[in-house]
């Protein structure tokens, strides 16, 4: 696995982590929660965007917590990330840039989404992760 | 784009084959198609009355090249694709579209957790589901299952608009039904019902929350005057209207009629007054 700072100049459009902390895989039949799907990565990448704090700070009550520092440290950008949000987190500009750089900045390239409960894989190839399901899993 | 019922896209190859490489392509080479695909989803943007001056994080099912999400991400909002088509996926991440994308299948459910998104908004892509493509699909479960799975991932108060080609009024019933059993309401929104080439349909779904009024459709209030007008109608006039009978051509009833038809069909048409269809004077 590597981390290239700025991808091939942007060319290609990879899963953010606030992606990953909305996919679930209960489409599967046989799961009832299918939440968090761990990420086995084999390329992220860093892209710079724009720092929006007001988004940010709206998404923050939608975002799984724990789910999210799990995925960070899973790609390798975990470091700074406190354990529990704090009450005031609007007012942290910090927390909030950190939280922008690991929801936005911080893109799975290559690598496999796994379902927790039936070890599924659903490959991610150029970015784009496949949720596509077999006949006997609908 | 009124297909006529044999080339409709629907009859001739499931969407991830339709969709394929050469279709995907005209994506960004068509300018007609992109045009219409971008006026189609301001409408749909315009539909979903998402809150002002505040970025909204919404999905879009049925990207295809993320046409309809380069409107969200000019009014500042954050999205995320779903399409069964990777080739249009490949076209989407080839034109650098903000939002993420995701290959699916509407008809499997949308893989979110509850709650996620602020709103919805899918250009030409739920008539889809009404096609049975595999041996084991079944589209009405399929519908079903979309609509709930999406009515989860949506959060309570927000808004779902589906810009559709419904093939007939039965698909169209068997899609509005599936969405109130899944637990939206709301209903369909037609702008220029009265012209072939200028209507649209969109399916306007809210999930829960407040009670909502469904917005009016476009070119649709100018024809409730119409009707008010014919109420107000002498009874001569309204009996040569049951009967049929058209106005002399070139008369002013004639030239209001005119209007009003072409004004039902959404085009620009000077307002009625009482110049209208006036003789000039033979001294001009």
């Amino acid at each position: 696995m590597f981390t290239s700072p700025h991808g091939k100049g942007g060319k290609q459009d990879k899963m953010k982590l606030l992606t990953h902390n909305m996919l679930t895989s209960n489409i599967i039949k046989t799961v009832t929660n299918g939440y968090p799907l761990k990420i086995v990565p084999t390329q992220v990448e860093v892209k710079t965007v724009d720092f929006n704090p007001e988004f940010i700070s709206r998404m923050l009550p939608k975002i799984d917590w724990p789910a999210l520092c799990q995925a960070a440290q899973s790609v390798g950008h975990g470091e700074g990330l406190p354990e529990a949000l704090t009450e005031k987190y609007e007012e942290d500009e910090m927390l909030l840039k950190k939280v922008h750089h690991v929801l936005m900045q911080v893109e799975v390239l290559e690598g496999n989404l796994v379902c927790p409960e039936t070890g599924r894989q659903f490959p991610i190839s150029s970015g784009i992760p496949n949720m596509l399901l077999n006949e006997d899993e609908v | 784009m009124a297909h006529s019922s044999s080339g409709r896209p629907e009859r001739q190859a499931p969407p991830e084959i339709f969709y394929g490489e050469e279709e995907a392509r005209k994506y960004t080479s068509n300018t007609r198609m992109i045009e219409i695909q971008s006026q189609l989803s301001e409408r749909a943007l315009e539909l979903l009355r998402l809150p002002e001056d505040q970025p909204c994080f919404i999905l879009d099912v049925g990207c295809g090249s993320g046409l309809s999400g380069e409107t969200l991400t000019e009014q500042g909002h954050f999205w995320v694709g779903v399409d069964i088509s990777s080739h249009m996926l490949d076209v989407a991440v080839e034109r650098e579209t903000e939002g993420d994308l995701v290959l699916g299948d509407m008809g499997y459910g949308m893989p979110f957790k509850p709650g996620t998104f602020d709103g919805v908004i899918s250009i030409s892509a739920l008539q889809w589901l009404c096609n049975a493509d595999k041996s084991f699909h079944h589209p009405p479960k399929r519908l079903l299952k979309f609509f709930s799975s999406l009515y989860a991932c949506l959060s309570r108060g927000s808004r779902a608009v589906f810009q559709l080609y419904p093939e007939n009024s039965s698909q169209l019933e068997l899609i509005t039904q599936q969405s109130m059993r899944a637990g939206f309401t709301g209903g369909l929104v037609v702008d220029f019902p009265n012209s072939t080439k200028a209507k649209k349909m969109f399916l306007c779904l809210f999930a829960g929350g407040q009670p909502q009024q469904l917005p009016k459709g476009l070119g649709t209030e100018v024809g409730n005057s119409q009707r008010q007008q014919i109420d107000f109608n002498s009874k001569r006039a309204k009996m040569k209207k049951l009967r049929g009978a058209k106005s002399a051509k070139g008369s002013r009833d004639w030239i209001l009629e005119k209007k009003e038809r072409r004004r039902r069909q959404g085009r620009e048409v000077r307002p009625d007054t009482k110049y209208t269809a006036r003789k000039r004077k033979v001294t001009f």
